[in-house]
């Protein structure tokens, strides 16, 4: 197990070398750096000697090859820079913005779980009556709303609530604060994108839900639980969902670590510094190392959720298991 | 004693794109205690269809029982709630399927598969419902079973996996088991071993056998009294040694001839029953069976022959030349 788990790791190194290779080159292909942007945002006249004097310090006139190898020693070092932008290290950039992205993940994953296997199975076992009809308009429509339509109209409805009830229009906090500090700022901080995201991921995966569960209920081993006699119930549960649950594994885990940096649209719509805004903000100053920073985390993130994806599926299906 | 199963005129329908499929279209026969009854036919004769139908285990949609009586044991199962049709499943009637691959859960144990069935029936608790599945992997021949109810079906052999869908099938000491093909899937030798342990098991727990096969050679050792099935009607029906050696409907006869044996000379070739199987959405009056016999006449084309009683007592045959066919096969042979 342990072995496994080591080897999946080490296989990791090709893939994060890859990525490497990748973001360096296309950060380097826009037009620009970091020296010209910042020194002329404010769009005062430029200076070239001082842009000159900025390329030196920041290492930009450095042959490419040179600038990708420190790249990569310095990863291997675990020493992961300081931002071109801020001058900050990236490690206490990032670290700022990891846990409200962090947190509006899992908490996605938990609701769109906690609604997509239940209505799910639902739908499968009541295929094509209303209530089947129902739940798969809810799914549809929660693929086909933008979420930051559906943020800024949940935006506008508690403005509008709170105005109503209370003759004073209520906003969620823009300020993260964790939640073992102040849950009550935290949670209605967070809440809120967190359903917005989580309706669509849930109606992602409440589909591969009922498609799976359908599949498995005409297998022959369900014939067999029913002709011994067992209770629907224990049909289901133990004979069916245990079944269907694996295609529904691996969407819950690469949806999971798609949230984490992905969420760009909901961070903005909702105020949040998250890793998405980072992310944005980042690529907008050309801050060459920071970016780099952030697609070697989310590589990483993924990494991680497909080796755990994989331990499940192992814990599923004895098949996998024992081969 | 009345007989344990009395199959009464059973309809059995499946509303299907292409039409309405009349897969079991009026089959009427018994099952003693502790007899073994053979179902032989064809794919897509409705010999399975039948078999399901009595456990009531028809997906619907797309199938429906649409007429008859299945007596078992008294009671008609066809009036009984869902909740009392789950008792009489793997408590009286056991079933084992064809594919012992797919029919078993592959993320189950093998000893959480037979005692669920205790559990649910006998109210056993993990105990006693563990001590007895090792004792019905003994019975059933498993080699080590201590190891083998930790495992999981992709572990065990085709073979032994029957064993285990015999096992759970026996569990809660049925009155009667269902099985459907079960040798079609398992190599010839591991074929006798399967049906030489059913055999035994079956007449020394008295329980009462219906076997679906397509497999004659199967029938005549393993069945004491057979029904021919063609486009879901019985044809013929009588004792084994009746339909073994004094068929009288050519269909059955047809499926003598396309049992290859050992026992004689190598012919250059298996004579197959010519032919396809019979579309079943579309069959007008006469008798199905008639574009593929030889021995059609006008009349098989005008109305359908009725089961019909030939000459040895309980031999029936749906054939309106079953009294010249003897006869006729002389002369052929």
């Amino acid at each position: 197990m342990y072995r496994y788990i080591v080897k999946r790791l080490l296989l990791a190194v090709p893939t994060l070398v890859g990525a490497a290779a990748l973001v360096f080159v296309l950060m380097r292909l826009i037009p620009g750096d970091v020296c010209v942007i910042r020194l002329g945002s404010g769009g005062a006249h430029v200076d070239p000697a001082s842009v000159e004097a900025c390329r030196q310090e920041l290492g930009l006139n450095n042959p490419l090859i040179v600038q990708f190898l420190d790249f990569l020693w310095s990863y291997f070092t675990f020493d992961f820079g300081t931002s071109m932008w801020s001058g900050q290290p990236v490690t206490h950039e990032i670290a700022a913005r990891l846990p409200v992205s962090l947190q509006i993940a899992v908490m996605a994953t938990v609701i769109a779980v906690a609604i997509a296997i239940p209505l799910g199975t639902i739908s499968a076992l009541r295929e094509n009556t209303w209530l089947d009809h129902v739940v798969r308009m809810v799914a549809i429509a929660g693929i086909a709303t933008p979420s930051f339509w559906l943020g800024i109209m949940s935006l506008v409805l508690v403005l509008d609530i709170t105005y109503l009830a209370t003759g004073k229009a209520w906003m969620p906090p823009i300020q993260y604060v964790s939640f073992w500090q102040d849950p009550i700022h935290n949670l209605s901080m967070v809440l809120l994108p967190a359903i917005t995201v989580g309706y669509r991921y849930s109606a992602v995966t409440m589909r591969m839900t009922r498609s799976a569960m359908l599949e498995v209920m005409r297998e022959d081993y369900i014939r067999t639980a029913r002709s011994k006699g067992l209770l629907e119930q224990i049909i289901i549960n133990r004979h069916a969902l245990k079944n269907a649950l694996l295609p529904v594994v691996t969407l819950i885990g690469i949806e999971f670590a798609f949230l984490i940096g992905g969420l760009v649209v909901t961070e903005q719509v909702f105020n949040l510094n998250g890793i998405g805004r980072l992310f944005v903000q980042a690529v907008q100053n050309q801050d060459n190392v920071l970016t780099q920073a952030l697609v070697m985390l989310v590589v990483v993130i993924f990494v991680v959720t497909n080796l755990v994806v994989d331990l499940l599926y192992a814990w599923l299906d004895p098949r996998i298991r024992f081969s | 004693m009345p007989p344990l199963l009395e199959v009464r005129a059973l309809h059995t329908e499946f509303r299907t794109g292409a039409g309405l499929v009349r897969a079991v279209d009026g089959i009427s026969y018994t099952v003693e205690h502790g007899e073994t009854v053979a179902i032989v036919g064809e794919s897509g004769s409705g010999k399975s269809v039948g078999a399901l139908s009595i456990l009531r285990l028809i997906p619907d949609p797309p199938g429906r029982i649409t007429g008859g009586e299945i007596l078992f044991d008294g009671k008609d199962l066809r009036g009984l709630s869902e909740a009392e049709m789950r008792e009489i499943r793997g408590r009286d009637i056991g079933m084992v399927f064809q594919e012992p691959m797919t029919s078993l859960n592959p993320v189950l144990t093998i000893a959480r598969q037979i005692t669920e069935t205790l559990e649910q029936h006998q109210g056993a608790d993990r105990e006693t419902a563990e001590r007895r599945a090792l004792e019905l992997l003994e019975m059933v021949g498993i080699a080590d079973p201590k190891r083998r109810l930790k495992q999981y079906p992709h572990q065990l052999s085709g073979g032994m996996r029957q064993r285990v869908m015999i096992a759970v099938a026996l569990a809660c000491n049925p009155k009667l088991i269902i099985a459907d093909e079960p040798t079609t899937a398992l190599d010839v030798t591991i074929q006798a071993q399967i049906l030489e342990l059913m055999k035994s098991l079956t007449r020394k727990l008295g329980v009462a056998q219906i076997i679906i096969t397509h497999n004659l050679g199967v029938v005549a050792r393993y069945a004491s009294r057979v029904n021919v099935m063609y486009a879901g009607r019985i044809v013929e029906a009588g004792s084994a040694e009746a339909i073994y050696h004094n068929p009288r409907h050519p269909y059955t006869m047809a499926l003598l001839k396309s049992v290859p044996r050992l026992d004689q000379p190598r012919r250059a070739r298996l004579d197959p029953v010519d032919g396809q199987p019979p579309d079943l959405t579309r069959l007008d009056g006469g008798c199905s069976f008639r574009p593929r016999c030889r021995f059609a006449v006008e009349q098989c084309a005008k109305a359908r022959p009725p089961l019909a009683a030939v000459a040895e007592p309980g031999h029936l045959s749906a054939c309106f030349r079953s009294a010249e066919l003897s006869d006729i096969r002389d002369v052929a042979a």
